[in-house]
């Protein structure tokens, strides 16, 4: 009986320890998040100002609080700069056929890697692993040269005309980027780790390789297909030297090429803020919309997009 | 198995010919039929409204003047524009027509992407010298403007301080100068100089190389545009760079932004070394007080920068289209159009008779100094095809010694790194 009262006292102890001691984790992790905001909070606060008082308010607290002159000027300037709605459209269905055409060809390169059987397949998976090493940005005028000498088919006085050259075009921008090094030996990865007896008792009922890539692969295979879209996802969306150097009808341009439009003599800040409150208004969508498979996927990855 | 196989095939081909369909192919020369012979124009403009609707006004009017030609417009955005066109020759793609900044005009017109100008003398002979740009005795590129720099002051400031005013035929000594920052800053302003060292690439040597040469020094030898030696390590050289780094030491200017001339609007600083481009601006915010005086005369008489973006003609462009491109350029170098450009960009126009029907530069207009300033003091940035590796070598070498480097080895470096690249070049056949 005596007993009793200490080990209750001694419960609520530790339990009042363990609440302080989540108090402190959550302070510091709420302090954490305010500290990663804050160039959020100054881009969308900053673009509510005109520029004398961003650049004013800068060395102070008030960068971050919409005090002052607020309004909505800015974007209503973005607006008479840039094409701002062509150029998110642009971006939208860029990034959607890369990332949509992405899955698709390098699952089944990844497929064809990891599963079936064929002479040379551990050579190839080491070529494609080793392109991993080489920066786009040395293959980038080779690719110009290439690009711009390769059949097209065009509409043109409502008949289809062949002509040479796939320069300012949406497929120019998606095609170059759909297969992937990294994309397909995470799908050859983690389809290696799928058991081949399926394979074999699909094998047995008569399915062929196509069949057990669609019914059997691919759905088992939700959380690789999920990381493989968020990494696609962000250099597709973020996509400027490309761009720059392929597409010269303004037309076809994408969101972060429409970037340096404010940039003449004098950066015009409150509309480059407002712009980029714009164009990252779509990512911070998606990123809420799939936080979950996004912190999961640079986990299991080990790489942040 | 086959179904899905062929659905993906028939849309994957749906797709192809759905996004080529979007395509927009870039041809100069003549369409199919008997129309008008295209001629494709890129410009840096992206994101100037200003200079568009100049640019509109002109092809309207062109194509409306007759019909054998019919100019079309592309633009793009400055900062991107040189990556732009260097892809474009890459892939054999160049427009007819293509704006350029002056002094990369030797370097295209040696790389092959550039053919002669070939307008009549009489056209480029009415021009500012500075907004015609000529390589190995040949005009390749002419502008409609040329830019000037001055140093923006209030008069109030240096009448309270006890500092002379100068005038263009009487600038600011070194001496005078430096007296003047040490005065200013003495006086309460923390830093009284806004050299624009906050900003980076070509306005590096735009700015702060015609101080070197009011010194005495240069960026090449421009005899024989072989090597830097002596020239950017010179004692004037080097007594130039150290009074430079001495600037900075001596806390009279700073490198932290922003770019522009918010500072001066603001009187955070006495004295803003800056362009024509930001004289409205000021105008309107400092009124009658506001100086536009002439640059220092660092012993060898003051200089500016000159050459900005002008007009050239690619090699690649067809003879048919090059005569349209030629009949173009003649028709948009009427003064009136000219005039349009200066009063909207505020632009020191080409030819006196635009600069005497502009609303800023005429002789009684609130800008005028700036012409005079481009007239007496203006030179061009050497025309040799090394000066991409001029510009980018001399930005390093004085922000380096801005930081603080040792001037003599930090200069000695830089002609080493000029001069290899000239050497590996063949000096660009000069």
């Amino acid at each position: 009986m005596a007993a009793t009262p200490r080990v209750r006292g001694t419960r609520s102890e530790a339990s009042e320890q363990r609440r302080r001691r989540r108090v402190w984790s959550y302070l510091v992790l709420v302090g954490l998040a305010v500290f990663f905001l804050f160039p959020l909070v100054f881009m969308f606060v900053s673009s509510l100002k005109p520029d004398g008082q961003i650049l004013s308010d800068i060395s102070g607290w008030r960068a971050f609080l919409p005090v002052g002159d607020v309004g909505l000027d800015n974007y209503g300037a973005v607006f008479d700069r840039v094409p701002v709605g062509r150029f998110l459209l642009n971006s939208l269905l860029v990034t959607v056929a890369i990332v949509g055409l992405g899955l698709v060809v390098n699952s089944m390169a990844g497929f064809a890697l990891s599963r079936l059987r064929w002479r040379g397949r551990g050579l190839v998976l080491g070529v494609v692993i080793a392109t991993l090493i080489v920066p786009f940005e040395t293959i980038a005028v080779p690719l110009v040269y290439w690009v711009a000498h390769l059949p097209t088919l065009l509409f043109q006085d409502g008949a289809l005309v062949y002509d040479i050259g796939w320069l300012n075009s949406y497929k120019v921008q998606i095609i170059p980027f759909v297969a992937n090094a990294f994309s397909i030996f995470l799908f050859s990865q983690y389809f290696s780790t799928i058991p081949t007896s399926l394979d074999e008792a699909a094998r047995i009922d008569g399915a062929g390789w196509f069949t057990i890539y669609r019914r059997i692969v691919v759905p088992l295979s939700g959380p690789a297909f999920a990381t493989v879209a968020i990494l696609t996802f962000l250099p597709a969306w973020n996509q400027y030297l490309w761009p720059t150097m392929v597409v010269q009808d303004e037309k076809l341009r994408p969101v972060m090429v429409g970037m340096q439009y404010f940039f003449q003599d004098n950066p015009a800040w409150g509309e480059i803020m407002a712009y980029t409150s714009m164009i990252t208004l779509p990512v911070l969508v998606v990123f809420l919309a799939f936080q979950r498979a996004f912190v999961s996927s640079v986990a299991a990855s080990g790489v942040k997009g | 198995m086959r179904k899905p196989l062929a659905i993906v095939a028939a849309a994957g081909l749906l797709g192809t010919v759905a996004l080529s369909g979007c395509a927009k192919a870039n041809h100069d020369g003549t369409p199919s039929g008997n129309g008008p012979t295209q001629i494709s124009m890129w410009t840096h403009s992206a994101g100037n409204p200003g200079e568009l609707a100049v640019y509109k006004k002109i092809i309207d009017e062109f194509n409306a003047s007759q019909t054998k030609y019919r100019v079309v417009q592309q633009n793009f955005p400055q900062g991107s524009y040189n990556d732009a066109i260097t892809a474009a020759a890459a892939a054999r793609n160049l427009p007819c027509l293509l704006d350029m900044d002056g002094p990369i005009m030797p370097n295209w017109a040696w790389a092959g992407y550039l053919q002669p100008l070939e307008l009549p003398a009489a056209l480029t002979d009415s021009l500012l010298p500075t907004a015609v740009g000529r390589y190995q005795g040949k005009v390749y590129s002419a502008g409609y403007w040329d830019a000037a720099l001055s140093i923006f002051a209030r008069k109030s400031v240096l009448e309270k301080n006890g500092i002379r005013i100068p005038t263009v035929d009487k600038p600011w000594t070194l001496e005078e100068f430096d007296a003047a920052a040490a005065r200013l800053k003495s006086s309460g302003y923390a830093t009284p100089l806004d050299l624009g060292a906050a900003d980076k690439g070509e306005w590096w040597p735009y700015a702060y190389s015609p101080m070197l040469q009011s010194s005495g020094g240069d960026l090449v030898d421009r005899t024989a545009m072989k090597s830097a030696d002596g020239v950017l390590n010179g004692p004037d050289s080097v007594r130039f760079f150290t009074w430079f780094q001495k600037v900075f030491k001596n806390g009279w200017a700073n490198s932290n932004g922003p770019v522009g001339n918010q500072k001066f609007i603001d009187d955070k600083v006495a004295l803003s070394y800056t362009g024509v481009w930001n004289a409205q601006d000021a105008l309107q915010k400092v009124g009658s007080d506001l100086l536009i005086l002439p640059p220092v005369d660092f012993g060898k008489g003051p200089r500016i920068g000159g050459g900005s973006w002008q007009w050239g003609i690619s090699a690649g462009c067809g003879s048919a289209p090059s005569e349209g491109a030629r009949e173009y350029l003649k028709f948009s170098f009427q003064d009136k159009y000219l005039t349009d450009f200066a009063d909207s960009q505020v632009v020191i126009p080409a030819t006196a008779g635009a600069a005497a029907a502009s609303k800023y530069f005429g002789p009684d207009g609130s800008l005028h100094q700036f012409a005079v300033l481009s007239q007496k003091f203006a030179l061009v940035r050497p025309a040799t095809p090394g000066y991409p590796v001029i510009s980018t070598t001399f930005e390093k070498a004085a922000k380096d010694v801005m930081n603080g480097a040792d001037v003599k080895s930090t200069l000695d470096r830089a002609v080493q790194s000029i001069d290899s690249d000239l050497k590996s070049n063949n000096s660009y056949g000069n």
